[in-house]
């Protein structure tokens, strides 16, 4: 991946509205590979018990991350939209941590690109949530 | 509770609105989100209110795919709990008052979530239904469904799993 494709994929991302107004960061991105930050946000809290982070925030960050791997892609030259995305939920995020997502393309063709992603919170051990999802490729 | 006469229907729309609210309005998230709950008897229709801050492509310009998915799971999730409550507040087994106060019932842990894009979401207002397919004592399976302009082409539709939460006398 060239220097410049990688500053118009990280360009791009950081203008998405959803994604700032959740506060995501690359951490790292390139090659069809992404990794995206959310801080912990007590106004994206979906259990008030217990402090813990909503899904759908998990799937807002999960979706971003997976849609930028996409993008950093050599083989992908434009956009891209997701086709369909799964998430399963292995354990509440701890209340008060960041949570990671890593993406990969692990397969691509000329239209679509498969994707697997985890997510993880301080405890990089256990997974708080995986994902898997197509995504479109778009402009070729 | 004996009622032997209807109960009018200020207290019947008073008690199930009240019900709702303490069940939407105790979760953050769905505050931030913008997202709100039309009742008709006991179905109910999410109801996203587009604002610049849910756009994911501002090129085209599209809602965020993580905004669609959340807004299923949410009404997924809320509907889920909402039917699981029903009986029991109108019953009076749940004392809406105590629901009012934050005394609030556990939710539904989503188990797993699948959504489909079947069109771009259209930088305005989006409604959403769910079904409950199975509701089981331990597990649930819900599928949703969101549209904007015509509810015959909805742009996403959902599957989900939720553990239930144990009915825990401590009050857990």
């Amino acid at each position: 991946m060239t220097v410049d494709k990688a500053k118009i994929a990280r360009q791009f991302i950081q203008t998405i509205p959803h994604s700032k107004a959740l506060g995501m960061e690359i951490t790292a991105l390139g090659d069809g590979m992404a990794e995206i930050s959310m801080p912990y946000d007590e106004r994206f809290i979906g259990d008030p018990k217990t402090g813990v982070i909503h899904g759908g925030a998990v799937s807002a960050l999960m979706d971003t991350c997976g849609g930028a791997a996409v993008m950093s892609h050599p083989d992908a030259p434009a956009g891209t939209a997701t086709i369909d995305l799964r998430i399963d939920y292995m354990r509440a995020a701890t209340p008060g941590q960041a949570i990671t997502a890593r993406a990969e393309v692990y397969h691509i063709t000329r239209s679509v690109a498969f994707v697997r992603a985890t997510a993880c919170d301080d405890d990089t051990d256990r997974p708080v949530a995986t994902a898997t999802g197509a995504f479109t490729v778009e402009g070729r | 509770m004996a009622r032997k006469t209807p109960e009018p229907v200020q207290v019947v729309k008073q008690r199930r609105d009240a019900a709702l609210n303490a069940l939407v309005g105790g979760v953050p998230y769905i505050t931030f989100m913008g997202i709100s709950f039309d009742r008709r008897g006991d179905e109910l229709t999410g109801v996203l209110s587009f604002e610049d801050k849910l756009i994911g492509n501002p090129m085209l310009p599209a809602i965020h795919g993580g905004v669609t998915a959340a807004f299923l799971e949410v009404t997924a999730m809320i509907s889920l709990s909402w039917a699981y409550i029903w009986e029991d507040f109108e019953s009076g087994a749940l004392d809406v008052e105590a629901l009012a106060a934050g005394n609030l019932p556990r939710l539904p842990k989503t188990i797993d979530f699948t959504v489909d894009y079947l069109r771009s979401g259209l930088p305005r207002d989006a409604y959403a239904r769910a079904t409950i397919t199975r509701a089981g004592r331990r597990y649930a399976s819900v599928q949703a469904e969101a549209w904007q302009d015509n509810r015959d082409r909805p742009f996403a539709q959902a599957t989900a799993h939720f553990l239930m939460p144990r009915p825990d006398p401590s009050g857990d």
